[in-house]
This record gives structure tokens, C-alpha cells and sequence, in this order.
């Protein structure tokens, strides 16, 4: 959001200043501590977390919580770590971005570009198919899968992410798309290109942003999603998040909080890595698809 | 049969038709502009000759070939559109030649043709940058390039001055008529500037509520206007139009008026023809540059007739001075010498030129025949 | 006039071509989200268990589920969660945006911190609070130890308080997100507007009250929008911070409708529970997704 500052928004005297500042920083402290405290106690010796204080530093530094999450903490029955369940997630969350990206731009071209009667109809049950409570898809999804033979699998966890993530993909790309110029493929049909020739070399040459904006998006959405995952592949298959909570919620043994913990911060590793590289854009996205929706 | 044939074309969208049985054909390098108002269907038809939007009835025809369903890129046609439609991502050299690469010419003709087009728009040194880095000048050129390239049968021009300063844009417009006159091309120009219109065309066709309300050259359409609205809409300040009597003095046809004061004034008309109209209202068009001082009327009229009227409004603008005033109910304009003495309030005695007035039907706003 | 025969083929291929491209995706979501829908509403109406069966019931599941005091819990919880969620993070969203605007020093650090909790899956946010909110270890604990003996904070184990724990943890993650609504919304006000109003003698506090928040409108309008479906659909985070308890204290629909679909064996009730978290949702968002695309013609 490089939007220019307001020059003359109305300004407070110095009173008023020093609360707001304050008021900002409490704030800031409110969201930040939470994952200060998660990173400060993954970083502990049991012992210290079970006895201390959380806000503290640990006095005995260790990575040995890290490891165990990663390769030998217990997630179900097997002592393997979160580590196969993370590639199970990027293995699931790769191919279903790439696919509904690629959908999303085509389908936000001839929604714009080519429209034709009832275009409208077509995208307003796209729009709507992103706003469903999927609950009411999961009894025929998982049977479908079945039928499909994909069930407890990443091919069937891919396959239900890019049918849920067309939707906004498409909102995307459209929304995007409308604002370019008809003229110039009009200019383009003149000059003698064809249907995919004008979207290879006049409109995706001019898509940077919008597909930063939607491969943040699904792949925040995708990896971050539980609903799916937790219904159609628990077990070998399971993505990231259901591994975690399953290694939280494991109701036997000692609760090792610097584990979860450590866990919990490795499965928002690539979501929180890839707003770090490109917030600014995820935020312009967010605002694209929700306040124009 | 012309080079370029609209025959009977209309244009519906669902119910409602937008374009009515336009009529209209086309020499080969003639330069015909569509001018009219916003929304009066002037680009429709030029997307309909362009292939860019369907017919709903009718024939458009090219070089005798009857183009109505044809692909845009193959009825030999290019186009200048009012935002250029550069391609952004594409350098002016790829920009210029992508049509041709699009219709397989082979690399080398390519490179020889941009470089023809080049040196004659003079853009040879802007052929390695992005659109986004040229001026609005420096872009209308290279979509010129584009059309040019192309060497097609007919160039569409789509209001493509509207987004120039007014400096630039009186430029642009010389050098597009000097273009055409070099390489003799045919053109269809859109426009709703009418002063665009009249110094780049050899004919055209001035369109309102999707009617041509009438198609003839630039003279014709100024002198001769077919009705209230093309007297009115061509030339600034427009025409006055004010309801005048025709009174029969001495045999001769007048028009009654009323002066800025009401009292009755009377103009004896140059034409014979409204004695039929005698006794009846009618609506009395004079353009303001027949409306002057004395000293400046125009001494090859035979036809020059005295008003004496109230000054209202001076406005100087440097190579005339406006002049306005109330005749016949309405604000009339008059068009006269920039030292001319006037003052406002004052009564002044002006020079009219009958000779160059029309009188119109009140009822149909046609203008009546001689 | 039919002229079809006059058509080139290129004209009638690039006339075809987008609606062949369009197809497939077109297909896909009418099989999965309304064949499915269809499909959930049929099971709603049948005697399903524990596998789809296509006994006609009637309204059976429907008075059925409306008996079951779970269900009764997970609606209560889910007025009670949503309308302190939407306020809260509404309030403290527009607090902050229009704090932001006041040309603050380190917006650029501030506006990242706020917003990183949207990054977060809920399973990670619930892991947290989780521990937090525990009296044991979290937040009670340490104040404890601080010496704040008396300190108490218990919500997570008290079964009427426990669905108060899940607001938190939920504006937590939410209300940055709010707040970048707010914020995209108040810089796109136009300048003159507020030069005008503040020309015209209106005081800090008025130009907010009188002209800058009603002109926020759109903004209001999204995130009411966005935040109840969000609240509607919410299951990671309950399942990840109370796992529905104590007992069922903490159910909302979208738990209720996992436990009878899959748990339990009910699913004709759970396609019935499901079917009404959609209509929820529609009421909502049809008329808002209508407005929209209305506008945009």
C-alpha cells in the first residue's frame, strides 16, 4: 500500500499524539507477543517452561525442541516428526497454485476481454462458489473421491483446492483485467492476433502484480487450510496444519510445549516467509479482492 | 460502387437500434470524417467497418468485397485509436511490426518497412523505447507507424487528437492532412470536434441520434446546412438561430424580427424562394461572420443589410471580437474586427449579410430550399 | 439478417474459443459447489448415517436437529462469537487505521506487525492461545509469579466463559486485517473533500464523526461481510484452541456438523446442519455480491 500519505488529514495536538503513538505501541505488543513468547519458549528446555516465567528469556539455550518437531516428535503413531508432513503440504500447495493461477487468468480474460451473454451469470456463481461454507461440500467431495479413487491422497487434496480456489483466482484476474485498456485488444485483433496470442503477448507481459497478488493468496489459503485437510487426508497424507494439531492435541505422554511450539512456528514458516518477501503486495491483494469483491 | 461501400447499415443492441440504415460510399483516397456528438453511433460504425463490432443489417464492402463477418485482421483496414492502444510491454519498433509478424511477413521485410515508416514520422530514434517513456505527441506518432506499416486499403482514425493539448493537437492535425496528401490514402476519421472535421476532410458526415443527418463536403456542410442541428453544430461560435416572420415588402421576401429594444426590424432575404412562406414563422440562421461593422462586410455580397441593435457582451479574443446581443428573443453573436470601437450598452449599427443567411422549417428544422 | 454462411471460420473460432476455455472451470464449479450443494440438500431430506442413503425423510433431520441442545449450544455461541468478533474487530480495526493516518512515524514497521497474524493458519493461532489462556501455564502463571497472587484467568476451563477465549484469539488474528480495510479506504478519500470540510470550521473530532466515517461506508460494508463469513465458517481455530470443550461448551456449527457428519454417524442430521450454515451465509452475501456486480455493468 504505497498510497501517498494525506497531506492535511486532520492532525491532533500533542496530547492527543502521544496517546495515539502509546495506543499504536500497546498494539503492536498485542500481536507481536504471542509469537514472541512461542519462539522464546520453543527455544527452552521443558523443564524451564513447565516452572518459569513464559516472557523470559531461556537461561539454557537449545535447538533440540526444533529438531524433535521437525524429525522424531510423535504425530499419531509414528515418532517421524512434522518433516513428511511438511513436504506433503508443499507437494499439495505447489501444483493446486500453479493450476488455479493459470485457470484464474484465462477465465479473468474472457470474462473482461471477450464477454459474452450471461458472462455475468458465470462469474456471479464463481464469486458465490468462494464465499460457501465448505461444509456443505464435504459428504459429496469425500465420496466423489472415493469414486475417483483419490481419496486420502495429496493428488485428491490438490484436486479439491483448485476447484475452491478457481473462484477467487478468477475475481482476481478479472478484476485485474477489467481495468486494462479494451483498446488494445482491439489493437490486437486489427494487427492480426489470435485468442491466445493476444494473452500471451499483449496481457500476461502485463500481469506481474495480479499473479504476485493470487499465488500469495492460494498459497496462503491452501496451506494454511485445515477443513480439507483434516477430512480427506488424515494419516500418511496429511498436510501441515493437521499434522500439528495432531502432535498438540497427541493426549499421551508429557505435553511438550517447546515442541508444539517450535511446530507451530514451522508450519507458519513459508506463509509468514512469503509475507515478509511480499506483504506489500498480499495487502493490495486482500484489498482487491474484498473491498471491489 | 465505391472503394469502400456502406450500404443500408444498421445496428441493434438486443431491441434497440442505434445506427439507422446509414447510407454511405466511399472514393478511393478519400478522407471522410464521421463527426457528431457523443453517442450519436460515429465509432460504432467505425468498429462495424473495422470488424470490431457485428452488422445487424446491411452490407459494408471493401474494394467490392463484402466484408460483414470477416475477421478484422483480414479485411486489410488499420487503425489509430483515441488512447493509441500501444502495447506496454512491447518496445515502438515491436509495437510498429507486430501486425506484420501476426500476418507472417518474413523478419527482413519487417525490419525495411518499420524502417520506411520510421524515417517518415521521424521516430527512427524512438524505436528501442517502451511506450510509457514517450509523450503523448511522440506516441500518437508511433500509433500512426503502426497503421502506416500496414500500407492497408482504408486507415480508421478514432478520435485519435482527443488526447493531445490544444498546441499539439493543432500540429498532429497538419501533419495528418499532409500525410494524406502524400500518400493519397483513403481515410475514415471520427471526431466530435467539428473544427477537425472541417480542415482534414474532403467530405463528411455529420451524425446525431444514430441518423447521417447529412454527408457532403466541408463547404457544403457549412454553407448549405441540411437542418438546425448541423447549422448549429458545425462552426464556433455556432450559428444564430432565432424565429423570425417572413414579411413580403415591395414583392421581396423579409424576415421580421425583434430587436434587442422590441420593436420590429426587418432583413430582406437574397433568395426569392420564401415567397411562399409569407405571413409564416420560420426559424432564421446567420453565422456569426456574417453579422459585422459596416467597414468589414464583406463587399462581394450584393446583399447587405442594416441593423441598428443594443450591444450587450464584448469579448475580445485577439483576432476578432465577439460581439453578443438580443435579436428575435435570443443571445445572438456577431463576429467582428478585433479594433472594432463597440461598447457594451451602446447602439451600434451592424452589417448583416443576407447572402449567407438560411432560413429553416420551424416544424421539421429543415432548412428550406431555394 | 442470417449472414452465418459469410462468417470466416477465424471469426467464428475466436468467437468460440473463449467459451471453450471458459468451459472447464465453469464445469468444475457446477459440479462441486452447486451439484454438491444440491446434492448436501438431498442428504439433508434422507435417513443417511453413516454412509449416504436416499430414504426419504422429510423435515425429519430438520425438527431433529433443532431438539438437539448441541445444536442449540453451537447457534447460541455462534451469535455470541460473531457479533463480538465483527464489533470488536471493526472498532479496534478503525481505531487503528485512523491512528495510522496520522502521518505516524514507522508506519511501514507498524502496519507489517499488525497484519502478520492474517498470514497465520488458525491451527498455529489456537496452538498459542491455547497456552496463553491456560491458567497453569499461561498467562495466569506468570503473573504469579510476578507476584500478582491473586490473579486469576480461568476462561478457558470455565464452560460459559470458554467461548469468550475464542473472540480473542480470533481478533487477534483478524482485526490487522480490519484495520488495512480501514486504512486502503480513508487514503482513498479525496483531499479536497477534507480541505472543504475543514474550510468550512469543522473540528478534528467533527470531520471523523460528520464526514470521514460516513464516507467509510464501503469499507464497513466489506469487512461486515467478510468477518461474518469468516465467523460463520470458523472450525480450525475452535478445534485448535478448544477442541469444542469443555465438553461441548465451545461447538459452533461448522464443529457440530463434523462430529454428527463424521463422528457420529448422523449425517443426514449434519448435511441439515449444513445446509443451514449455507443459507446463513447466502443471506448474507447474495445481496452484497449482487450490489456489487450490479454496479460494475
Amino acid at each position: 500500500m504505497s498510497v501517498a500519505s494525506q497531506d492535511n488529514a486532520a492532525s491532533v495536538g500533542r496530547v492527543g499524539r502521544t496517546f495515539v503513538y502509546l495506543t499504536l505501541l500497546l498494539f503492536a505488543l498485542f500481536y507481536l507477543l504471542p509469537f514472541f513468547i512461542m519462539l522464546v519458549n520453543s527455544l527452552k528446555p521443558l523443564g524451564e517452561i513447565t516452572g518459569g516465567n513464559m516472557i523470559a528469556l531461556p537461561q539454557d539455550w537449545t535447538i533440540a525442541p526444533w529438531l524433535s518437531a521437525w524429525s522424531t516428535a510423535q504425530i499419531g503413531v509414528e515418532p517421524t516428526g512434522l518433516k513428511p508432513y511438511f513436504w506433503n503440504s508443499i507437494r499439495m500447495v505447489v501444483p493446486a497454485v500453479v493450476i488455479c493461477t493459470m485457470i484464474g487468468a484465462l477465465n479473468g480474460y474472457v470474462l473482461t476481454k471477450w464477454r459474452f451473454r450471461g458472462d455475468t451469470i458465470v462469474f456471479g456463481l464463481m464469486l458465490f462458489s468462494c464465499f460457501i461454507p465448505f461444509q456443505i461440500v464435504l459428504i459429496p467431495m469425500a465420496r466423489i473421491l472415493g469414486i475417483l479413487e483419490i481419496s486420502g491422497t495429496t493428488a485428491g487434496l490438490v484436486l479439491v483446492h483448485v476447484v475452491y480456489g478457481i473462484g477467487f483466482a478468477t475475481l482476481y484476474y478479472r478484476n485485474y483485467y477489467a481495468a486494462f485498456p479494451t483498446e488494445l485488444v482491439r489493437a490486437a485483433q486489427i494487427d492480426g492476433a489470435g485468442f491466445f496470442q493476444i494473452f500471451y503477448r499483449i496481457l500476461l507481459p502485463s500481469s506481474g502484480p495480479i499473479t504476485v497478488v493470487c499465488v500469495i493468496w492460494l498459497f496462503t489459503n491452501i496451506w494454511n487450510d485445515f477443513l480439507f485437510g483434516a477430512s480427506f487426508a488424515s494419516g500418511d497424507a496429511a498436510p501441515m496444519t493437521v499434522a500439528l494439531n495432531n502432535l498438540v492435541n497427541s493426549s499421551t505422554g508429557v505435553r511438550e510445549y517447546n515442541v508444539h511450539f517450535a511446530g507451530a512456528i514451522l508450519a507458519a514458516l513459508p506463509t509468514l516467509l512469503v509475507y515478509i518477501v511480499a506483504g506489500r503486495f498480499f495487502v493490495r491483494g486482500l484489498m482487491a479482492g474484498s473491498v471491489k469483491g | 460502387m465505391g472503394f469502400l461501400d456502406i450500404n443500408n447499415v444498421t445496428k441493434s443492441y438486443g431491441a434497440v437500434e442505434v445506427l439507422h440504415k446509414v447510407d454511405i460510399n466511399v472514393e478511393e483516397g478519400e478522407f471522410l470524417v464521421l463527426v457528431g456528438p457523443s453517442g450519436c453511433g460515429k465509432s460504432t460504425l467505425l468498429n462495424m467497418i473495422a470488424g470490431l463490432e457485428g452488422i445487424t443489417s446491411g452490407e459494408i464492402s471493401i474494394k467490392d468485397r463484402v466484408m460483414n463477418g470477416v475477421h478484422p485482421s483480414k479485411r486489410n483496414i488499420a487503425m489509430v485509436f483515441q488512447s493509441y492502444a500501444l502495447y506496454p510491454n512491447m518496445s515502438v519498433g515491436k509495437n510498429i511490426t507486430f501486425g506484420l509478424e501476426m500476418h507472417g511477413t518474413p523478419k527482413e521485410e519487417r525490419e525495411k518497412a518499420l524502417k520506411d515508416v520510421a524515417s517518415l514520422l521521424q521516430i527512427d530514434h524512438l524505436l528501442d523505447r517502451k511506450p510509457g517513456q514517450l509523450s503523448g505527441g511522440q506516441r500518437q506518432r508511433v500509433a500512426m507507424g503502426r497503421a502506416l506499416v500496414r500500407d492497408p486499403d482504408v486507415f480508421l482514425f478514432d478520435e485519435p487528437l482527443s488526447n493531445l493539448d490544444a498546441k499539439l493537437r493543432v500540429d498532429m492535425r497538419t501533419e495528418i492532412k499532409k500525410l494524406h496528401q502524400n500518400l493519397k490514402t483513403t481515410v475514415v476519421y471520427v471526431t466530435h470536434d467539428q473544427i477537425e472535421a472541417m480542415t482534414l476532410s474532403t467530405r463528411i458526415a455529420v451524425m446525431y441520434d444514430g441518423y447521417v443527418q447529412q454527408l457532403g463536403t466541408p463547404k457544403e456542410i457549412y454553407d448549405t446546412p441540411e437542418n438546425v442541428f448541423v447549422a448549429t453544430f458545425m462552426g464556433s461560435p455556432a450559428m444564430n438561430v432565432m424565429p423570425a416572420t417572413v414579411e413580403m415588402i415591395e414583392g421581396a421576401p423579409h424576415a421580421k424580427i425583434s430587436d434587442s429594444e422590441g420593436n420590429h426590424v426587418t432583413l430582406a432575404f437574397a433568395q426569392d424562394n420564401l415567397a411562399d412562406w409569407a405571413g409564416k414563422e420560420i426559424l432564421l440562421g446567420i453565422r456569426p461572420e456574417a453579422i459585422t461593422d459596416p467597414e468589414a462586410a464583406d463587399r462581394d455580397s450584393n446583399r447587405i443589410e442594416k441593423l441598428a441593435n443594443r450591444v450587450g457582451v464584448t469579448e475580445p479574443s485577439g483576432a476578432d471580437t465577439f460581439v453578443t446581443m438580443t435579436l428575435g428573443g435570443k443571445d445572438i453573436i456577431a463576429r467582428m474586427r478585433a479594433d472594432t470601437t463597440v461598447a457594451a450598452g451602446e447602439m451600434f449599427d451592424f452589417a448583416v449579410n443576407m447572402e449567407k443567411a438560411v432560413a429553416f422549417d420551424p416544424k421539421t428544422e429543415a432548412r428550406i430550399k431555394p | 439478417m442470417a449472414r452465418a454462411a459469410s462468417v470466416d471460420m477465424r471469426t467464428r473460432m475466436q468467437e468460440l474459443l473463449p467459451k471453450i476455455v471458459l468451459a472447464p472451470s465453469f464445469a468444475l464449479v457446477l459440479l462441486f459447489v452447486y451439484g454438491f450443494i444440491a446434492f448436501t440438500i438431498y442428504l439433508s431430506f434422507t435417513d443417511s448415517r453413516m454412509l449416504p442413503s436416499y430414504g426419504w425423510e422429510g423435515w425429519t433431520n430438520y425438527s431433529k436437529l433443532f431438539r438437539i441442545r448441541e445444536w442449540d449450544t453451537a447457534i447460541t455461541n455462534l451469535a455470541i462469537f460473531a457479533s463480538l468478533y465483527i464489533v470488536i474487530c471493526t472498532i479496534i480495526g478503525l481505531m487503528l487505521a485512523i491512528f495510522l493516518d496520522q502521518k505516524i512515524r514507522g508506519e511501514g514497521l507498524l502496519r507489517p506487525i499488525f497484519l502478520y497474524p492474517m498470514a497465520l493458519s488458525f491451527i498455529v493461532t489456537g496452538t498459542a492461545w491455547k497456552w496463553f489462556l491456560d491458567p497453569g501455564i499461561g498467562i495466569e502463571n506468570t503473573m504469579h509469579l510476578w507476584g500478582w497472587e491473586s490473579f486469576e484467568f480461568g476462561w478457558i476451563k470455565d464452560r460459559n466463559m470458554a467461548i469468550y477465549t475464542i473472540v480473542i484469539a480470533a481478533v487477534w488474528q483478524s482485526s490487522g486485517f480490519v484495520m488495512a480495510m480501514f486504512l486502503a479506504g480513508l487514503r482513498g478519500i479525496d483531499n479536497e473533500i477534507l480541505k472543504a470540510a475543514q474550510m468550512d470550521g469543522a473540528s478534528n473530532w467533527q470531520l471523523y464523526r460528520r464526514i470521514i466515517i460516513p464516507l467509510l461506508r464501503p469499507a464497513f460494508l466489506s469487512a461486515f461481510v467478510i468477518l461474518s463469513h469468516l465467523a460463520i465458517k470458523s472450525y480450525d481455530l475452535v478445534i485448535a484452541l478448544t477442541g469444542g470443550g469443555p465438553g461441548n461448551a465451545t461447538a459452533v456449527p461448522a464443529t457440530f456438523m463434523y462430529s454428527y457428519t463424521f463422528t457420529r454417524n448422523q449425517m443426514g442430521i449434519g448435511a441439515a446442519s449444513a445446509v443451514i450454515m449455507l443459507m446463513t451465509i447466502a443471506a448474507i452475501m447474495v445481496p452484497y455480491l449482487y450490489a456489487e456486480l450490479r454496479e460494475k455493468k
